[in-house]
Protein backbone atom coordinates (compact mmCIF):
# COMPACT_ATOMS: atom_id res chain seq x y z
CA UNK A 1 0.00 0.00 0.00
CA UNK A 2 3.28 2.27 -0.28
CA UNK A 3 2.69 4.90 -2.31
CA UNK A 4 6.09 5.26 -3.55
CA UNK A 5 8.10 9.21 -3.19
CA UNK A 6 7.04 11.38 -6.28
CA UNK A 7 4.01 9.20 -7.39
CA UNK A 8 1.23 11.74 -6.28
CA UNK A 9 0.78 14.60 -8.32
CA UNK A 10 1.53 17.84 -6.39
CA UNK A 11 -2.14 18.87 -5.19
CA UNK A 12 -3.05 14.90 -4.25
CA UNK A 13 0.10 14.57 -2.18
CA UNK A 14 -0.66 18.58 -0.16
CA UNK A 15 -4.64 17.03 -0.04
CA UNK A 16 -4.20 13.98 1.38
CA UNK A 17 -1.26 15.15 4.04
CA UNK A 18 -4.40 18.30 5.17
CA UNK A 19 -6.52 15.20 5.64
CA UNK A 20 -4.72 13.21 7.44
CA UNK A 21 -2.92 15.72 10.16
CA UNK A 22 -6.02 16.03 12.06
CA UNK A 23 -6.38 12.55 12.83
CA UNK A 24 -2.54 12.34 14.04
CA UNK A 25 -2.68 15.84 15.87
CA UNK A 26 -6.36 14.05 17.64
CA UNK A 27 -4.01 10.94 18.23
CA UNK A 28 -1.10 12.32 19.83
CA UNK A 29 -3.69 14.39 22.18
CA UNK A 30 -5.29 10.98 22.84
CA UNK A 31 -1.71 9.28 23.73
CA UNK A 32 -1.16 11.98 26.05
CA UNK A 33 -4.31 11.69 27.88
CA UNK A 34 -3.72 7.80 28.20
CA UNK A 35 -0.24 8.34 29.72
CA UNK A 36 -1.36 10.47 32.16
CA UNK A 37 -4.57 8.41 32.72
CA UNK A 38 -3.21 4.41 32.41
CA UNK A 39 0.86 5.13 32.22
CA UNK A 40 0.48 1.34 32.81
CA UNK A 41 -0.48 0.78 29.75
CA UNK A 42 2.42 2.24 27.83
CA UNK A 43 3.92 -0.99 27.52
CA UNK A 44 0.94 -2.68 26.09
CA UNK A 45 1.10 0.38 23.71
CA UNK A 46 4.57 -0.09 22.39
CA UNK A 47 3.94 -3.59 22.01
CA UNK A 48 0.89 -2.79 19.59
CA UNK A 49 3.51 -0.45 18.06
CA UNK A 50 6.20 -3.12 17.80
CA UNK A 51 3.46 -5.63 15.84
CA UNK A 52 2.59 -3.14 13.53
CA UNK A 53 6.46 -2.40 13.12
CA UNK A 54 7.00 -6.44 12.20
CA UNK A 55 3.96 -7.23 10.25
CA UNK A 56 4.37 -4.18 8.11
CA UNK A 57 7.94 -5.35 7.52
CA UNK A 58 7.13 -8.91 6.13
CA UNK A 59 6.30 -8.98 2.39
CA UNK A 60 4.23 -12.07 1.79
CA UNK A 61 3.64 -14.24 -1.39
CA UNK A 62 -0.02 -14.19 -2.18
CA UNK A 63 -2.18 -16.54 -5.04
CA UNK A 64 -1.94 -13.47 -7.43
CA UNK A 65 1.98 -13.82 -8.05
CA UNK A 66 2.98 -10.55 -5.85
CA UNK A 67 4.05 -9.67 -2.75
CA UNK A 68 2.59 -7.87 -0.57
CA UNK A 69 2.72 -6.56 3.49
CA UNK A 70 0.12 -6.99 6.49
CA UNK A 71 -0.22 -3.76 7.79
CA UNK A 72 -0.33 -4.93 11.79
CA UNK A 73 -2.91 -1.78 12.81
CA UNK A 74 -6.00 -4.00 13.94
CA UNK A 75 -4.71 -5.02 17.14
CA UNK A 76 -3.76 -1.41 18.26
CA UNK A 77 -6.88 0.01 17.05
CA UNK A 78 -9.11 -2.36 19.24
CA UNK A 79 -6.91 -2.53 22.16
CA UNK A 80 -6.33 1.82 22.29
CA UNK A 81 -8.86 3.19 19.89
CA UNK A 82 -7.97 4.15 15.95
CA UNK A 83 -6.77 7.77 17.49
CA UNK A 84 -3.47 5.95 18.94
CA UNK A 85 -3.15 4.20 15.69
CA UNK A 86 -3.00 6.88 13.87
CA UNK A 87 0.14 7.85 15.40
CA UNK A 88 1.69 4.74 15.64
CA UNK A 89 1.09 3.65 11.72
CA UNK A 90 3.03 7.03 11.18
CA UNK A 91 6.24 6.25 12.98
CA UNK A 92 5.95 3.08 11.10
CA UNK A 93 5.63 4.85 7.85
CA UNK A 94 8.09 7.62 8.77
CA UNK A 95 10.43 4.77 9.87
CA UNK A 96 10.26 3.08 6.08
CA UNK A 97 10.27 6.12 3.94
CA UNK A 98 13.43 7.53 5.61
CA UNK A 99 15.20 4.54 6.19
CA UNK A 100 14.44 2.22 3.51
CA UNK A 101 12.90 4.31 0.54
CA UNK A 102 9.99 2.65 0.86
CA UNK A 103 6.85 5.12 0.35
CA UNK A 104 8.08 8.70 0.65
CA UNK A 105 7.74 12.06 2.61
CA UNK A 106 5.39 13.75 -0.56
CA UNK A 107 3.77 10.50 0.14
CA UNK A 108 3.16 9.86 3.87
CA UNK A 109 -0.11 11.94 4.32
CA UNK A 110 -1.73 9.69 1.90
CA UNK A 111 0.12 6.40 3.30
CA UNK A 112 -0.87 7.12 6.35
CA UNK A 113 -4.30 8.13 5.45
CA UNK A 114 -4.86 4.68 3.97
CA UNK A 115 -3.06 2.73 6.86
CA UNK A 116 -3.29 4.55 10.36
CA UNK A 117 -6.48 6.26 9.75
CA UNK A 118 -8.82 4.26 7.39
CA UNK A 119 -7.52 0.73 8.58
CA UNK A 120 -7.75 1.64 12.12
CA UNK A 121 -10.92 3.15 11.90
CA UNK A 122 -12.61 0.43 9.85
CA UNK A 123 -11.20 -2.28 12.54
CA UNK A 124 -12.13 -0.41 15.60
CA UNK A 125 -15.87 0.54 13.78
CA UNK A 126 -16.12 -3.62 13.14
CA UNK A 127 -15.35 -4.66 16.48
CA UNK A 128 -17.66 -2.15 18.15
CA UNK A 129 -19.92 -3.60 15.86
CA UNK A 130 -19.52 -7.19 16.49
CA UNK A 131 -19.05 -6.78 20.05
CA UNK A 132 -22.84 -5.23 20.04
CA UNK A 133 -23.93 -8.05 18.17
CA UNK A 134 -22.73 -10.41 20.65
CA UNK A 135 -19.74 -12.47 18.44
CA UNK A 136 -17.41 -13.77 20.45
CA UNK A 137 -14.34 -12.09 21.29
CA UNK A 138 -12.21 -14.72 18.53
CA UNK A 139 -14.84 -13.81 15.52
CA UNK A 140 -14.54 -9.90 16.19
CA UNK A 141 -11.24 -9.31 16.22
CA UNK A 142 -10.45 -11.59 13.38
CA UNK A 143 -13.04 -9.12 11.11
CA UNK A 144 -11.82 -6.45 12.19
CA UNK A 145 -8.15 -6.87 11.38
CA UNK A 146 -8.16 -8.78 8.60
CA UNK A 147 -11.36 -6.36 7.36
CA UNK A 148 -9.05 -3.24 8.24
CA UNK A 149 -5.98 -4.49 6.50
CA UNK A 150 -8.34 -5.10 3.03
CA UNK A 151 -9.69 -0.90 3.98
CA UNK A 152 -6.29 0.22 3.72
CA UNK A 153 -5.27 -1.27 0.43
CA UNK A 154 -8.49 -0.39 -1.04
CA UNK A 155 -8.07 2.91 0.10
CA UNK A 156 -4.73 3.04 -1.40
CA UNK A 157 -6.25 1.73 -5.08
CA UNK A 158 -8.93 4.37 -4.75
CA UNK A 159 -5.74 7.10 -4.36
CA UNK A 160 -4.20 5.99 -6.57
CA UNK A 161 -7.25 5.92 -9.20
CA UNK A 162 -8.32 9.52 -8.43
CA UNK A 163 -4.79 10.67 -8.93
CA UNK A 164 -4.30 8.44 -12.48
CA UNK A 165 -7.77 8.08 -13.86
CA UNK A 166 -7.62 5.71 -17.16
CA UNK A 167 -7.41 7.93 -20.07
CA UNK A 168 -10.15 5.96 -21.47
CA UNK A 169 -12.45 4.25 -18.56
CA UNK A 170 -11.76 7.00 -16.24
CA UNK A 171 -11.56 6.45 -12.29
CA UNK A 172 -13.67 3.30 -12.36
CA UNK A 173 -11.19 2.22 -15.00
CA UNK A 174 -8.32 3.02 -13.06
CA UNK A 175 -9.81 2.22 -9.99
CA UNK A 176 -10.51 -1.80 -11.34
CA UNK A 177 -6.68 -1.82 -12.62
CA UNK A 178 -5.09 -0.72 -9.20
CA UNK A 179 -7.80 -3.16 -7.01
CA UNK A 180 -6.48 -5.57 -9.16
CA UNK A 181 -2.85 -4.82 -7.94
CA UNK A 182 -3.52 -4.11 -4.33
CA UNK A 183 -6.75 -5.75 -3.17
CA UNK A 184 -6.83 -8.92 -4.52
CA UNK A 185 -3.55 -9.58 -3.94
CA UNK A 186 -4.04 -8.31 -0.26
CA UNK A 187 -7.11 -10.77 0.38
CA UNK A 188 -5.37 -13.98 1.59
CA UNK A 189 -2.69 -11.73 3.31
CA UNK A 190 -5.45 -9.72 5.43
CA UNK A 191 -7.39 -13.57 6.87
CA UNK A 192 -3.52 -14.29 7.49
CA UNK A 193 -3.26 -10.96 9.28
CA UNK A 194 -6.64 -11.59 11.02
CA UNK A 195 -5.57 -15.28 12.16
CA UNK A 196 -2.32 -14.20 13.83
CA UNK A 197 -3.84 -11.27 15.59
CA UNK A 198 -6.79 -13.47 16.81
CA UNK A 199 -3.27 -15.16 18.44
CA UNK A 200 -2.30 -12.11 20.13
CA UNK A 201 -5.59 -11.62 22.03
CA UNK A 202 -5.78 -14.72 23.32
CA UNK A 203 -2.55 -14.36 24.58
CA UNK A 204 -3.66 -11.07 25.74
CA UNK A 205 -6.38 -12.04 27.05
CA UNK A 206 -4.34 -14.71 29.29
CA UNK A 207 -1.37 -12.65 30.67
CA UNK A 208 -2.81 -9.12 30.41
CA UNK A 209 -6.22 -9.30 32.17
CA UNK A 210 -5.31 -6.27 34.35
CA UNK A 211 -4.50 -4.02 31.36
CA UNK A 212 -7.14 -5.24 29.53
CA UNK A 213 -9.22 -4.21 32.22
CA UNK A 214 -8.03 -0.87 32.87
CA UNK A 215 -8.40 -0.19 28.79
CA UNK A 216 -12.21 -1.44 28.73
CA UNK A 217 -12.93 1.12 31.72
CA UNK A 218 -11.12 3.75 29.84
CA UNK A 219 -13.02 2.97 26.39
CA UNK A 220 -16.44 2.92 28.60
CA UNK A 221 -15.73 6.62 29.94
CA UNK A 222 -15.85 7.58 26.18
CA UNK A 223 -12.55 7.52 24.30
CA UNK A 224 -12.40 9.86 21.25
CA UNK B 1 -9.04 -27.52 23.01
CA UNK B 2 -6.34 -26.32 25.05
CA UNK B 3 -5.57 -22.82 24.41
CA UNK B 4 -2.09 -23.60 23.26
CA UNK B 5 -3.15 -26.08 20.89
CA UNK B 6 -5.90 -23.44 19.52
CA UNK B 7 -2.99 -20.86 18.99
CA UNK B 8 -0.82 -22.99 17.36
CA UNK B 9 -3.88 -24.27 14.98
CA UNK B 10 -4.00 -20.61 13.84
CA UNK B 11 -0.80 -19.99 13.25
CA UNK B 12 -0.11 -23.37 11.16
CA UNK B 13 -3.31 -21.85 9.42
CA UNK B 14 -1.63 -18.37 9.12
CA UNK B 15 1.66 -19.82 7.73
CA UNK B 16 -0.34 -22.80 5.29
CA UNK B 17 -2.36 -19.17 3.65
CA UNK B 18 1.04 -17.70 2.57
CA UNK B 19 3.49 -20.65 1.89
CA UNK B 20 0.36 -21.87 -0.76
CA UNK B 21 1.22 -19.69 -3.50
CA UNK B 22 5.23 -21.13 -3.34
CA UNK B 23 4.23 -24.56 -3.57
CA UNK B 24 1.50 -23.97 -6.42
CA UNK B 25 2.98 -26.60 -8.96
CA UNK B 26 2.91 -23.37 -11.52
CA UNK B 27 3.92 -20.04 -9.77
CA UNK B 28 0.94 -17.78 -10.31
CA UNK B 29 3.53 -14.62 -10.87
CA UNK B 30 7.40 -13.79 -10.34
CA UNK B 31 6.11 -12.30 -6.99
CA UNK B 32 7.39 -8.86 -7.22
CA UNK B 33 5.99 -6.53 -4.70
CA UNK B 34 2.19 -4.87 -5.39
CA UNK B 35 4.00 -1.72 -4.34
CA UNK B 36 6.02 -1.46 -7.55
CA UNK B 37 3.43 -3.17 -10.05
CA UNK B 38 1.63 0.04 -9.35
CA UNK B 39 4.45 1.65 -9.71
CA UNK B 40 5.26 -0.15 -13.10
CA UNK B 41 1.62 0.79 -13.66
CA UNK B 42 1.73 4.66 -13.13
CA UNK B 43 4.43 4.84 -15.21
CA UNK B 44 2.40 3.32 -18.05
CA UNK B 45 0.85 6.35 -18.59
CA UNK B 46 3.58 8.56 -19.00
CA UNK B 47 3.78 10.29 -15.11
CA UNK B 48 7.05 11.24 -14.14
CA UNK B 49 7.64 11.50 -10.38
CA UNK B 50 8.30 15.01 -9.19
CA UNK B 51 9.88 13.96 -6.11
CA UNK B 52 13.00 11.34 -5.77
CA UNK B 53 13.78 9.59 -1.98
CA UNK B 54 15.89 11.63 0.08
CA UNK B 55 18.62 8.79 0.67
CA UNK B 56 18.00 4.67 -0.62
CA UNK B 57 19.28 1.82 0.60
CA UNK B 58 22.77 1.45 -1.86
CA UNK B 59 21.93 -2.07 -2.66
CA UNK B 60 19.39 -4.82 -1.98
CA UNK B 61 21.21 -6.28 0.66
CA UNK B 62 21.39 -2.73 2.46
CA UNK B 63 17.76 -2.49 1.69
CA UNK B 64 17.13 -6.52 3.22
CA UNK B 65 19.16 -5.36 6.77
CA UNK B 66 16.93 -2.37 7.41
CA UNK B 67 14.20 -4.50 6.83
CA UNK B 68 15.41 -7.46 8.91
CA UNK B 69 15.99 -4.44 11.65
CA UNK B 70 12.66 -3.21 11.35
CA UNK B 71 11.00 -6.89 12.11
CA UNK B 72 13.94 -8.25 14.72
CA UNK B 73 12.86 -4.35 16.81
CA UNK B 74 9.70 -5.21 16.63
CA UNK B 75 9.91 -8.97 17.33
CA UNK B 76 12.43 -7.97 20.18
CA UNK B 77 9.73 -5.74 21.94
CA UNK B 78 6.94 -8.33 21.10
CA UNK B 79 8.75 -10.86 23.12
CA UNK B 80 9.76 -8.76 26.08
CA UNK B 81 6.36 -7.97 26.53
CA UNK B 82 5.26 -11.28 26.46
CA UNK B 83 7.75 -12.76 29.00
CA UNK B 84 6.81 -10.18 31.40
CA UNK B 85 3.23 -10.43 31.52
CA UNK B 86 3.75 -14.28 31.69
CA UNK B 87 5.96 -14.21 34.74
CA UNK B 88 3.83 -11.65 36.22
CA UNK B 89 0.46 -13.42 35.44
CA UNK B 90 2.54 -16.44 36.92
CA UNK B 91 3.57 -14.27 39.80
CA UNK B 92 0.05 -13.13 40.69
CA UNK B 93 -1.33 -17.06 40.10
CA UNK B 94 1.41 -18.09 42.89
CA UNK B 95 0.35 -15.06 45.78
CA UNK B 96 -3.64 -15.94 45.31
CA UNK B 97 -2.45 -19.82 45.84
CA UNK B 98 -0.54 -19.12 48.80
Amino acid sequence: MHIMEGYLPVEHALGWTAASAPFVVAGVRRLKRLFEEAPETKLLLAASGAFAFVLSALKLPSVTGSCSHPTGCGLGAVLFGPSAMAVLGTIVLVFQALLLAHGGITTLGANVFSMAIVGPWVAYGLWRLCRRLGLPMAVAIFLAASLGDLATYLTTSVQLAVAFPDPATGIAGALAKFAAIFAVTQIPLAVAEGLLTVVVMNTLASISRPELTRLAILGKEGRS
Amino acid sequence: MSALLRNLGLLVLAASIVTFPLLMPKPPGDFTGADSKAQAAIDESGYKPWFTPIWAPPSSEIASLLFALQAALGAGLLGYYFGLRRGQAEGRKRDAAS
